[in-house]
């Protein structure tokens, strides 16, 4: 369901451009006031007044003929993931950074990297990719565009420092492993870790209330996921509109499965589910998220009642920790890593199995390795996907599948920390 | 001209080469195609367009649809012949006799790969045969024969014939529409593609061409194929994330067809010739219900991941959304048999389904008449070939196969047919979704969502969600997808790509394949330069044609009557004043004037030639007011023809 606009185009323009700055100030990715969103149709409109950036937002949009561009500045450990690993593609003459993770692989492709405010330079790459790190007086930019809505920059923006917070913590891991860390680099490390651990302080503690199952009906299975989504959002354990929910359910028409559409926020679901009946009878999920194959034969497969995807940044980063260098499959662990992985923690005897799989479906896509290991022996509360994220199942609602989220995240965080540390690279 | 452009063959991408067949003379020509029209026009769409600006334009008048001057253009694109996914179709494109406006449609098939791998970028075919007759090309052999005995035979009959001489190679042929005068006759490749929009079928009759058939040997050079390969992957990894494209009901699975059940859910659905926007028996329609009573496999062009076509088990093709909603709700059917035989019936008799149950349905409305199925088939039938069962359907059926908007006329009830500048509206209501309203009413063809989708993110929410029940940013949207689609059908990448993958992606392949830098001239900022110039080459040939703003507007009805709404999802009319807004913001951001005519700056900037008059002097440029040039003097002159 859309919602009605009564507001006059600009002014619904700009309305837009606020919300998302706005939500990049809530994920923690940017300062309060820093993001300038400026928007192109017929006339060009700013988020805010009197930024000194506005001539060169003027330029680029323009330039190439955008409907919206963002120039934003990531703070805390985002900043310095994205910035050393600038400084460091640069270095080594390289024009852009390639993160490894899912995100980037399948949307981004890679970022390239701009020296100075140069309004032609960041023109330029902005006419290749969606987004672009822009390096100045020892900060880095994000720059994005969007041909069609503001929300497209929100998501390259997102995905960006995502994307470079995993690659910068991987690589310091897997240089780790290889000892070639450099007492600089370990000097990054420390530097970085503070920054996270005072990230950490800004999402709550304590596990959310939500709703208790089984559900009565249908709607109150969406009030569920809209509830449990705005939590995955809340708690920094998903960024940008990825990630997914749903719910089976069963309705007077039949046994529902209920999903959040495709590129949904997760914090933003209402008027954003679809109804897909489990029998396949009708094609109204044709909107539905690209994970509904899997999550599909996860519900074929099992008893779980509930799936929460998120991407907890730590158990990404973790599920591309290898210890085996020489593997002769290395270059397509994200597609067809043949080892069976786990995130294991013998004391509280979690155990959630990593595979791989690429976004949707074809040969390599996660619906084929994702819904056996959530659903065989018995099931598993919960499963990894190389680079990508955790799905997590509930048995009657969304408390032990964000609950599993929760202390998987919280656990990886740990264990990457301990493993950095037994490796030599703290 | 850069070396690097050149394999050890000839040139990467591109064979260099046009094939111009003049039926008159019966003989072809080879010409070549220079690196500044392959740099700007790409091929496909963008070049059949180039070709038509310079042989359909004579000393500033448009040529009528039946001149022989006028070229019927077939051309493929850089990528054509290559592993690039979904690249293998070409472009049709001629003026159409529907609209008066360039008309073009995109063809699935082998027709592109073998052009390509006899030796040719593109065909172009101008003249007038004496007799029904076929050009057959055979790599530097190019024959016109005689088609005389293929005359009248339905479209799969023609198929057979041609397949026993032919046993390999393209084959794309017109049905009896085309020989009769219907002005929807549409053009058929390899059985089950079809150029179904515009009524090229019948810019074919006109020229007494029954089929071309082409078998060619070579191979398209590539000039980095590891680059190719990981533009591949890119693509293919967005293609596996797409849900319209590959997911569990996306167009791999169900064919366009699956978007049956969303459009009613959207209350969307064009119901009783766009009277209502939602069908009550939908339910039994969906796509799951057909293949559950049809049992189709799936078949597409070479090199398309997606394979959206589907062939039921009886061997008649089930329908794409358009024909399945033309054939139920447009026209108050709710029997699905009836659908798949009407669906036949155009395949085998080289209708454009929208145009036909377009026609139907505006019939029903201005007589206030039900349809027994059999009256159905019958009027298809009168409309391909003229006659019928009885005089009376085969009279109705000739009227109706001059389209809607004609017959509409001739009834003095113009108001019912629901048409932009002559051609058909879609069944995707546009009062479900402003962006639509604006892209349909600009179209250079005519009505079409297919110039820039606005499905894409107003309902399948790609690349983002946006709202559809506004205005906001839906002029620069709709022109970005204009340029975008334009880049796509000149390469010539099925259009559907463009829900998972962009012109950054192809753009990768496009540099692979023709071995241009991505910085200086194989990026995808030039691509979508050429697909704003293309775009805009079209308005200029769409002004010569006569055409103004007040082509550029939607049926009445869209304003004034409301759809088939619910409390959640209220359908109201489109707001006429937001919508003139957008239309005016969309010539602004397009270069236009204030009347939708092409300013010489723009033309200019994009390296477009401005017309000249007679004198060989430029033209004026239209006054604003709509007025144009009245050819007096020195650098005036009329553009329309």
């Amino acid at each position: 369901m859309s919602v009605r606009n009564s507001m006059t185009g600009q002014d619904s323009m700009t309305g837009q451009l606020r919300k998302y700055a706005g939500k990049l100030v809530a994920a923690g990715l940017c300062a309060p006031g820093e993001p300038l969103f400026a928007a192109l149709d017929a006339e060009l409109c700013f988020s805010h007044a009197g930024d000194p950036r506005e001539g060169l937002a003027r330029e680029v949009i323009q330039g190439l003929g955008a409907v919206a561009l963002l120039l934003a500045e990531p703070v805390g450990p985002c900043q310095a993931a994205m910035r050393l690993q600038a400084e460091r593609a640069l270095a080594a003459d390289e024009a852009f950074v390639t993160p490894g993770d899912c995100e980037t692989r399948t949307f981004l492709h890679d970022l390239p990297v701009v020296r100075g405010l140069d309004p032609k330079g960041i023109t330029d790459a902005l006419s290749r990719r969606k987004g672009c790190i822009v390096l100045e007086q020892g900060r880095v930019l994000m720059a994005a565009a969007g041909s069609m809505s503001p929300e497209q920059p929100f998501v390259t923006a997102s995905s960006m420092a995502f994307a470079c917070f995993v690659a910068w913590f991987d690589s310091h891991l897997r240089d780790a492993r290889s000892g070639t860390l450099t007492p600089a680099r370990r000097e990054e490390f420390r530097v970085l870790r503070a920054l996270v651990d005072e990230d950490q302080a800004r999402p709550p503690q304590a596990l959310p209330e939500l709703m208790p199952g089984p559900f009565a009906d249908a709607g109150q299975a969406r009030a569920a996921m809209i509830q449990a989504g705005r939590a995955v959002v809340e708690y920094g354990l998903v960024d940008s509109s990825f990630g997914n929910v749903s719910c089976r359910q069963t309705a007077p028409e039949g046994e529902l499965l209920l999903i959040s559409q495709t590129g949904s926020s997760l914090d933003e679901l209402a008027g954003c589910i679809d109804p897909c009946r489990m029998d396949g009878s009708s094609c109204v999920g044709l909107t539905a998220s690209s994970e509904y194959t899997a999550h599909k034969a996860v519900y074929d497969g099992g008893a779980a009642r509930t799936i929460l995807h998120g991407h907890p940044r730590f158990a990404v980063i973790l599920s591309m920790d290898c210890g085996k260098p020489d593997c002769p499959g290395l270059g397509n662990c994200h597609r067809a890593c043949a080892t069976p992985r786990a995130v294991e923690d013998a004391a509280c005897g979690l155990c959630v199995p990593i595979v791989p799989g690429e976004v949707g479906t074809g040969s390599f896509g996660l619906c084929n390795t994702l819904p056996p290991a959530l659903t065989e022996n018995g099931g598993r509360p919960g499963a990894i996907v190389y680079g990508h994220g955790l799905f997590a199942t509930g048995a009657q609602d969304f408390r032990d599948a964000f609950a599993t989220l929760f202390n998987v995240e919280r656990f990886c965080r740990e264990e990457y920390f301990r493993r950095v540390a037994a490796l030599g690279g703290a | 001209m850069s070396e690097q452009l050149y394999g050890p063959h000839g040139l990467y991408g591109w064979m260099g080469r046009v094939l111009r067949v003049d039926l008159d003379r019966r003989r072809g020509e080879v010409l070549p195609l220079p690196e500044s029209v392959r740099r700007e026009y790409l091929g496909g769409r963008g070049l059949a367009g180039y070709f038509l600006r310079h042989s359909a334009v004579s000393a500033c008048y448009a040529l009528p649809c039946d001149d022989p001057d006028l070229p019927l253009v077939i051309a493929a694109g850089p990528l054509t012949g290559t592993d690039a996914p979904a690249s293998s179709r070409c472009h049709i494109a001629s003026r159409s006799p529907m609209t008066r406006a360039f008309g073009d449609a995109s063809l699935g098939g082998r027709l592109g790969i073998e052009l390509k791998h006899a030796g040719y970028d593109a065909l172009v075919i101008t003249g007038r045969a004496n007799r029904l007759s076929g050009i057959e090309i055979d790599d530097g052999a190019v024959r016109v024969t005689d088609a005389t005995a293929l005359s009248g035979l339905p479209v799969p009959d023609v198929f057979s014939r041609l397949r026993e001489a032919r046993p390999s190679g393209a084959i794309a042929c017109t049905g009896p529409a085309a020989e009769n005068g219907c002005r929807f006759a549409s053009i058929m490749a390899d059985a089950y593609h079809s150029a179904a929009r515009c009524g090229l079928g019948l810019v074919a009759g006109m020229r007494n061409l029954k089929y071309v058939a082409v078998r060619g040997t070579g191979s398209v050079p590539v000039a980095d194929p590891a680059g190719l390969k990981s533009a591949c992957e890119d693509i293919l990894r967005l293609v596996n994330a797409s849900p319209a494209l590959t997911g569990g009901y996306g167009f791999s699975r169900y064919g366009t067809a699956s978007l049956f059940d969303l459009m009613d859910s959207r209350r969307m659905m064009p119901t009783d010739n766009f009277r209502r926007t939602h069908f009550e028996h939908a339910g039994g329609l969906g796509a799951h219900a057909l293949a559950a009573r049809y049992h189709p496999v799936r078949r597409g062009s070479p090199t398309c991941p997606v394979q959206c076509k589907g062939i039921a088990g009886d061997g008649r093709p089930m329908p794409e959304y358009e024909a399945l909603c033309g054939f139920s709700a447009l026209i108050g059917n709710a029997m699905p048999e009836l659908v798949m035989r009407a669906n036949d019936f155009c395949a085998c008799l080289g209708l454009d389904p929208v145009s036909a149950s377009s026609a139907l349905a505006c019939h029903r409305e201005l007589t206030g008449c039900e349809y027994e199925p059999d009256q159905v088939l019958a009027l298809l039938l009168g409309m391909a070939t003229g006659s019928g069962p009885n005089k009376s359907e085969a009279r109705l059926g000739r009227e109706l196969g001059q389209g809607a908007m004609r017959y509409a006329e001739d009834q003095d009830r113009p108001e019912l047919a629901m048409h932009v500048k002559g051609l058909d509206l879609p069944p995707f209501d546009p009062r479900g979704g402003y962006g639509l309203a604006l892209a349909y009413a600009v179209s250079t063809q005519g009505g079409s969502h297919l110039r820039a989708n606005p499905l894409s993110h107003e309902v399948l929410r790609k690349p983002v969600a946006t709202d559809r029940f506004s205005f906001s940013g839906k002029a620069r949207m709709v022109r970005n997808a204009e340029d975008a689609h334009a880049v796509a059908e000149s390469l010539t990448v099925c259009r559907h790509m463009l829900l998972a993958a962009g012109v950054e992606e192809y753009a990768k392949a496009y540099a692979a394949v023709t071995g241009l830098p991505p910085r200086d001239g194989g990026g995808a900022a030039d691509l979508l330069l050429a697909g704003e110039r293309i775009c805009y080459q079209e308005r200029m040939l769409n002004t010569h044609n006569g055409m103004t703003a007040s082509d550029d507007d939607l049926p009445e009805r869209f304003f004034t009557e409301a759809g088939s709404g619910t409390p959640e999802i209220p359908v109201p009319p489109v707001p006429r004043a937001e919508f003139l807004a957008a239309r005016a913001a969309y010539y602004r951001v397009r270069g236009l004037d204030e009347n939708g005519l092409p300013r010489r700056e723009t033309a200019e900037r994009l390296h477009l030639p401005w017309p000249l008059n007679a004198h060989g002097a430029a033209l004026e440029e239209p006054d604003g007011q709509g007025r144009q040039g009245q050819g007096k003097g020195q650098g005036k002159g009329r553009w329309r023809g």
